[in-house]
Order: C-alpha cells, then structure tokens, then sequence
C-alpha cells in the first residue's frame, strides 16, 4: 500500500510538470497584458511602463520565464501579483477556506439529498416516488448553476426579499447572530451548487442499487427473513456505493470548476473567482497558481478515488 | 470660440453679470474641463465661490455603517500603484490629497489650509511655483503629526523611476522644498498655467514618510503598509482582501470637525454592474454602486422599487468614431496602415463628412444611453445646454448622399456607391459589449442609405484594448477603416489629452503603435497649435488656442464624436453624497452622511 501511494505520486510529478508546461505556454500565448490599463493611460510615462515590464520579467523570452516560475516554485515561492503586488500565495490563502466551506457544504447537502432519494427509487422502481424523484433529478441537472442561481436571487432576494445576494466573508456580527447571517447569505449558493450536484448523484446511486439490488443474495437474504431496512442499508447500500464514492472523489475537481461560476453571481471570495478577476485582468502568475492548485486538486482525487475503490472493495489489490 | 469672446466672459463673470457656473459650464461646452475653466477664473483673481455642502449631522460617527459596491473591487491599497480608478477609490477611503476638484471645477483644500492664490501669496507672479500651506493638526491614523516631510518625501517617492509610481508623470519635472514644518513650496520646470497637478485629487494623495521612508525606490514592493494603509483619511484600515472587500472604522481624531458620519465603510468588489445596480436600486442591501454601465431601461425599472436612485454625474469621457486615413488592408513599407498610405475612400473630405452626416446621433442617445448618454459633436464634453456652435450635431442622410455624388462616388446596382472601381465596402470595428453593438446597427442603418455598406466586427475588449504588438486587433494599430471606443480624459488639464493628433504621435511600427496618434492624421496647423499651448502661459490664450485644437480634427471628420458619457452612480435614497465628475468618487466622502 505504501509502495503504492509512493509510486502514484512519482507518477503524478511528470504529469504536474507536463500540466504546468501547457498551461504556462497557453498562458504566454494568450492576448491581454497585465498593464493594460496603464498602457491606455497617458498620464503613465513611458519609462514606468518600461520599468514595471522590466521588474516582472514580462520582456523575457516564454522559456526563461517558465524556468523562472519553475525554480521559484520548488523553493516554495508561488510568484508576485503584478495587479495587487502582493504574494500570490497570500492571495490564495485568503480564498481557499470560503470555497472550502461553501463547496463542502454543498457536497453534504448533495449527499444528504441523492444517497436517500436515490436508494428510495431503486428500491422501489417506476413508482410515483420514482418517477417523481427522476423528473426532479434531470431538471436538476439539465439547468446550469448560473441559472439557478439568478432565479433564486429574482426570487428569495428581490421578490420576496428574505436573503441577502451579495455574500460577506467578514460578517461584523458575533455569536449567534454570525451563524444566523451566514446561514442566510450561504443558503443560495449552497443550494445552487449541492442541488445540482445531488440530481447528478440520484441517479448514480439510483442505478448503482438497482444493480445491486437484483443479486442473489439479496434475495437469499429476504429469504433469511431478514427486515427490509436491515437487507436496503446491509446488504444492498453498502455494495451498491463503492461506484459511488469513487465517483464523488472523482467529481471534486468538477465541482470547483463549477463553483467558480457561483463565486461569480453570489459574490464569494473564493478561490473561483479570484481566477476569474486574475483572467479579466491578465494577471499571468495569479492564473497560473490558480489552475495548477486545480491541477493538483484533480491528481490528489484522482489518487484518493482508487484507494479507497481499493479499501472498500478487498478484490482489488495494489500492485 | 476666440481668446477675445473668452475675456469678454470673464469681465462679465467679474462684473457679477455671469454667474460664475456658467462660465464653467460654457468652457465645459467647448471642450475644457471644469477645472480648468476654474484655474482660469483664478488666475484672473475671480475668487472661488464653492457651494457650501450642507452638512447636518452635528456629531461625529453614529451613522452606522456605509456599504459601498465597486464591481471591479480595489486589488491595491498604495494610491501611486493604482491599475485603474478601482484602486484609486480603495486608497482614497484612507489617503488624501491636498485638494480636490469639485463638480464645479472648484479646488477643495483638504490636507492644505488654503487654496494657493496670487492675494495670499501661494502663486508666483512667473507661474513657476506655487506654495502650499499645509493644514496643522493633522494626524496620521498612527498617531504621528502629518508635516511637510510627508508631503516632501511623497514627491521624492513618487518620482524615483526605481519606485515605478503609475504617478511620476506628475512628480518628475517638478520639485518641492520644505520651507517650514508647515509649508511646502512646488517648482516648475518651465512656466505653468495649471498648477494643480501635483499633490492635488487623485494623483495627489499623501503618504506617511515615517511608515515608507524605508520602501522609497526598488523596494517599494516589500513595504509592509502597500497593504495596510496608514493614511489621514476619515476611517482608518481594519482589513483588505485584494478585489473582494476593503473595510474601514471610523478614525476619531479626523481633522475636520464632526466628521465623519459612519462608523465604518465596508468596500465589497466583484460580481457585474446590473447585479450591482439591484443591490442598491431594488434590494437596499448596499448604500452606494459605483459605475452602473447597465442600459438606462433596466436602471429605470430598478429604480422604482424607491430603495435607490441613479446619480448622473458630468465628466470627460467621449464615446467616439475614429476613420482611418491610411490604408488598412496592404502593406506599404513593412506595415498595415501606413502612415505614409492612403485610405481609398477616407483621403476623399467628402466621405468623411458623409460618414459624419449618416451618424445618428440623436437616436443613439434616445434609444440606447437614455439618461446615460449625451449626444455630442464635440470631441470633448459638451452638455446640450451649451452646445458649441463650432461643430453641429447633423443627421441628414439626403445631403451625404448629395456630397458623394458631387465627389464622384456613384452607385452600383447593388446600391452602394464606387469609384474607380472600389466599392465603399468598409469594416467598422468595436469592443465586445452590448451597447456598443448596437450603436454599431445604428450607424450601419444610416450609412446603408447613403450607400456606404458596413461590415460590422466586435473584438474582446481584453485583446482591443491592449497593446499586445503581436496582436493585430487591437485599437493601437487600428488595421481596419473604422474603429469606436470611448476615450477617458483622466486629467483635468487637457494638454497631455490633446497631444493624440499631433504629428508625432502617429502610432506605427516603428514605436510598437503605442504612439498616441491613432487615425494616423497629420496636420501642420495642429500641430502649430499645440506647441503654441504648451508655451503660453496666458490661460486665456491658452484655452483659447485648446478650443481651437478641439475643432481642428472634428471639422475635418477624422473624429466622429457620438455620445459624451457622464459618471452613472447609484446611491440609497437616503444617502448624501458629494459626488463630482472631476475627481474620485470618494473624494468628498467625509461628507457623505445618511439622512433620518
């Protein structure tokens, strides 16, 4: 097992450096520059111009900037913000736990919303609780999450007026109060995301147990005369999910890709939509750091998905 | 308008026949910006006549809190590192400058005691120096006394190119000495007409040597408070997060009395300008929403929730058509629209003025900007009410088509005009954005008429605007027959803004097109005028002669002025506010209170 993992991450370190290649290269290629609204600004000589390129390395060829960015890295240094002059790593920092809380929020609110509808429908198929649940489950999926999410700020927000839009990370209250507020403002985006995700998630584990439920020794352990609740969370759930958990291991990386849009409508100072502000304003080394922390993110789920595909299925051995 | 007419006003303003905002406001229409008219009034010893703000709270703080939204949030707190206006706002809330421009044209005295004028000795008679006196008393959040050596070693900061200040335009050719604690004298390098510049609005803003004095040049990035703003301002730092929220409690020791109102700001960024729009406008969750570039329909609707109304504020920026005179298509010399090519329709005044002629002016503003929008025939600002009756707002389809027939431009089976066998086929190129799109159908519409087909193209406004040299979309280079952008004149004192037809700005390979002069137009008379305005130092002349410079390249349709666009802000009904469109948006934000 040891051996394993450490084999995994020699594996994962050329892909690393194979992702940071191709995106520092897209990025160099890309139109913009991150002095932009300097260069249009005639009041800026042309020596602060030039001063400020020289200061960034911006005037470097592509290949002695990576190398640059490269041996920074392995020292730990993440780069300097041109547009905030700050740590990039700071900058990060500062983002990383809102996203964590409201998407690990969410992935609860998913689960707590796909693993009992899900098993309630396999368990009992093509009736009315099914059809319901899957009709729910494909609109859920089929409307993306920006817009979901402005339809419930039309609604709770301007029509009913009962949630605040705009999210705060630094609430002033206490106590509490705090909770009460963040609760309000957190709910949206929170319902946004963990919906859309728990339909997609219905019906996996609808399936995953309908498969399950058919076998024979489902039926031989009825037949043991066993209660029904005890045979759906015994015998059949716990076979039945080992698709699905890798499935959500796997599916993380996928959820804060589709945070960053959320981040966007509601406001949240996440790590999504420092990415995006970084994009609008050319800023290269905060985009970098941003999508190779979600390089990474893909890599280390992809890792934490087969082991415990391994650890919940003793079949499968680590070789 | 000529330099006798100007002088002619100015003896009425004198004489208390012309109220002095009138004045400013006709100046205003022919293309000068308020503090400039201002600067002339002052020079010639018509003393400033502010509007006092009516301040009522009679206690300092107690107001709760002010939340403000800034869609593009603040990602600096250093006020001579600002990208942009965003960053400027996020450091005004802490720094300040020692004065500032109200919406009048007036200069404000904030950190200075007074505003220097000839009577009491702060302005030379050569227009080489201006001495500022400083404001005693003033404390920095720190507790420290704020002196001359601030103010000393802003200058010094600023102007080291090792430092790279966005401000050491201002700073570099000027020099300042401490007389006393409390009084610093500003050096020109050659005679100055508008001296406001230095230490004056947003460039202006003052930072504590004893906090930078360590960080001045090439480590300037380390500075501990580029992040954590010490300033004199009416709230001090709590906390920053880059481009999401700048949040300040209010500083008791302030140096002007009973103010501030709030007890803290909170600055929240991020999100799109409608979104903004309805947190101010129909939710009340925000008090303030800064830049509301949303279609005038959708802001009228927000507004009669009654939480919110939008404030219109008159500025400097100019939404315009730029036709190219050089020859986009084919190189000549090495390069696409060179300045030493010919455009096949655009060399010919008569479809310059055509194009000028099928430019709907008027529906643009009514259908497109609304109140947002000001139908304007001048190249810089001009309010309907005193249009210049130098450069008319003409629509008339019948005499374009006139005017091309006279030049010898007949029209083809397909119904547009050619000559020597080029059909007038031209691409007009924009930004990405909604409302831009449809000026462009406009203006299609009316050109289609008169014969002239448009091939409309829209680039993102992140290639257009940037001055990527691989790039061959961008707005520098202008390889295409027409392009319209909105140009912002971000100083009150024109020249540096006018420079961009004179002939040695031509943009062009050979100074990676970062040359100023995009149209590429060349005119000797232009140029005779703008070195006559650097010299002069009569500002009377001297607006006069700007005046003339704002004509020249209108007259001859090298420019098509479509729509000036005035500051759109939105505010809580309840909130008093003491916006200006000559300064920051925050710059009065000591006196911004909400009303019971």
């Amino acid at each position: 097992m040891g051996a394993y993992i450490l084999r995994r991450l020699m594996i994962a370190l050329p892909s690393l450096l194979g992702i940071s290649v191709v995106l520092f290269t897209v990025l160099a290629l890309a139109p913009g520059d991150p002095f932009e609204e300097l260069a249009t600004n005639p009041n800026v000589p042309a020596e602060v111009k030039l001063a400020l390129r020289q200061k960034f390395g911006l005037d470097d060829p592509v290949y002695l900037r990576y190398f640059h960015w490269l041996s920074a890295m392995a020292h730990g240094d993440w780069g300097f913000s041109f547009i905030s002059r700050v740590d990039v790593d700071t900058l990060i920092a500062q983002r990383v736990p809102v996203t964590l809380a409201v998407i690990g929020a969410s992935q609860v609110l998913a689960l707590a919303v796909a693993l009992p509808v899900g098993i309630l429908s396999a368990v009992r198929p093509y009736s009315w609780f099914d059809r319901i649940a899957s009709t729910l489950a494909f609109i859920g999926f089929s409307l993306p999450t920006f817009f979901t999410g402005v339809l419930l700020i039309l609604l709770f927000s301007i029509k009913l007026d009962w949630l605040p839009f705009v999210f705060r990370a630094d609430l002033s209250a206490s106590g509490w109060q705090w909770w009460w507020e963040m609760f309000k403002q957190s709910v949206m985006p929170i319902a946004v995301l963990g919906l859309f995700q728990g339909a997609t998630w219905t019906r996996y584990v609808r399936s995953a147990v309908l498969d399950v439920v058919r076998l024979d020794y489902v039926t031989t352990a009825r037949a043991k005369g066993l209660a029904e609740r005890v045979v759906v969370l015994k015998h059949v759930v716990r076979n039945a999910l080992i698709p699905v958990v890798t499935l959500v291991a796997l599916q993380m990386p996928a959820v804060f890709g589709g945070a960053i849009v959320t981040e966007q409508i509601f406001r949240i100072p996440g790590i999504g939509s420092l990415l995006i502000d970084a994009i609008l304003r050319n800023d290269t080394p905060v985009i970098m750091a941003v999508t190779f922390v979600f390089a990474c993110l893909v890599i280390a789920f992809n890792l934490i998905a087969d082991l415990l595909y391994g650890w919940l299925d003793p079949r499968i051995s680590y070789r | 308008m000529q330099e006798r007419e100007i002088r002619a006003l100015i003896e009425r303003v004198r004489s208390g026949e012309m109220p002095r905002r009138s004045f400013i406001q006709r100046m205003v229409g022919v293309g000068l910006s308020a503090p400039m008219a201002s600067m002339i009034l002052m020079h010639e010893g018509i003393a400033q006549t502010p509007a006092p703000f009516n301040y009522k709270p009679t206690k300092r703080g107690g107001g709760g809190s002010l939340k403000v939204l800034w869609w593009q949030g603040a990602t600096l707190l250093q006020p001579h590192f600002a990208n942009g206006t965003k960053d400027q706002e996020g450091s005004r809330i802490f720094y300040e400058p020692l004065a500032c421009w109200d919406k009048d044209g007036n200069l404000i005295p904030i950190l200075a005691a007074e505003v220097p004028t000839r009577e009491n000795g702060g302005l030379s008679a050569d227009g080489r120096s201006v001495t500022w006196k400083l404001k005693r008393g003033v404390t920095w959040h720190d507790g420290q006394p704020f002196t001359a050596d601030d103010a000393v070693f802003t200058w010094e900061y600023a102007k080291d190119p090792a430092t790279a200040a966005v401000t050491s335009g201002v700073y570099k050719d000027v020099k300042v000495d401490k007389l006393d604690s409390h009084t610093i004298k500003v050096t020109f390098s050659k005679p100055t007409p508008f001296w406001a510049t230095a230490f004056v609005a947003a460039e202006g803003m003052i930072i504590p040597k004893h906090l930078f004095g360590p960080y001045a040049g090439a480590k300037s990035r380390d500075a501990p408070n580029n992040l954590k703003p010490v300033g004199t301002g009416p709230y001090k730092f709590v906390d920053f997060k880059p481009g999401d929220i700048v949040r300040g409690e209010i500083y008791t020791n302030y140096h002007m009395p009973n103010r501030p109102y709030f007890d803290s700001i909170e600055m929240k960024g991020g999100g799109d300008a409608t979104s903004a729009a309805r947190a101010v406008l129909q939710t009340g969750e925000y008090d303030y929403a800064w830049n509301l570039q949303v279609e005038d329909e959708v802001l009228k609707r927000m507004e009669d929730s009654g939480k919110g109304v939008i404030f219109i504020v008159e500025g400097g920026d100019i939404e315009f058509l730029q036709l190219n005179i050089t020859d986009p298509w084919n190189e000549v010399d090495g390069e696409r629209a060179s300045p030493k090519s010919k455009h096949f329709a655009f060399s010919d005044p008569a479809v310059r003025e055509a194009m000028s002629l099928v430019t709907d002016r008027k529906s643009i503003q009514e259908f497109i900007y609304g109140r947002t929008g000001i139908a304007t025939a001048n190249f810089l600002n001009n309010p309907s009410k005193y249009r210049s009756t130098n450069n008319k707002l003409e629509f008339n389809i019948e005499k374009a088509n006139q005017l091309l027939d006279g030049a010898g431009w007949k029209k083809g089976s397909d119904g547009i005009r050619e000559k020597g066998g080029k059909k007038l086929h031209l691409v007009y190129q924009t930004s990405v954005n909604s409302l831009r799109q449809k000026e462009q159908a406009v203006v299609k519409q009316g050109a289609q008429k008169a014969g002239i087909d448009l091939e409309l193209k829209s680039v993102t406004a992140s290639v257009f605007f940037s001055s990527d040299v691989a790039n061959p979309d961008t707005y520098g280079k202008f390889w295409c027959d027409i392009q319209m952008y909105t140009t912002t004149m971000t100083q009150p004192d024109p020249e540096r803004f006018m420079d961009q037809y004179t002939s040695w700005e031509v943009s062009s390979k050979a100074n990676k097109w970062q040359g100023r002069n995009i149209c590429r137009w060349v005119s000797e008379e232009y140029d005779k005028t703008f070195r006559a305005a650097e010299a002069e130092l009569d500002p009377v002349k001297r607006a006069a002669l700007f005046i003339k410079m704002n004509d020249l390249p209108v007259q001859a349709n090298i420019v098509v002025p479509l729509i000036s666009r005035p500051r759109v802000r939105g505010a809580a009904t309840k909130l008093v506010t003491q916006l200006t469109g000559w300064d920051l948006d925050l710059s009065g934000l000591q006196n911004w209170y909400r009303e019971t």
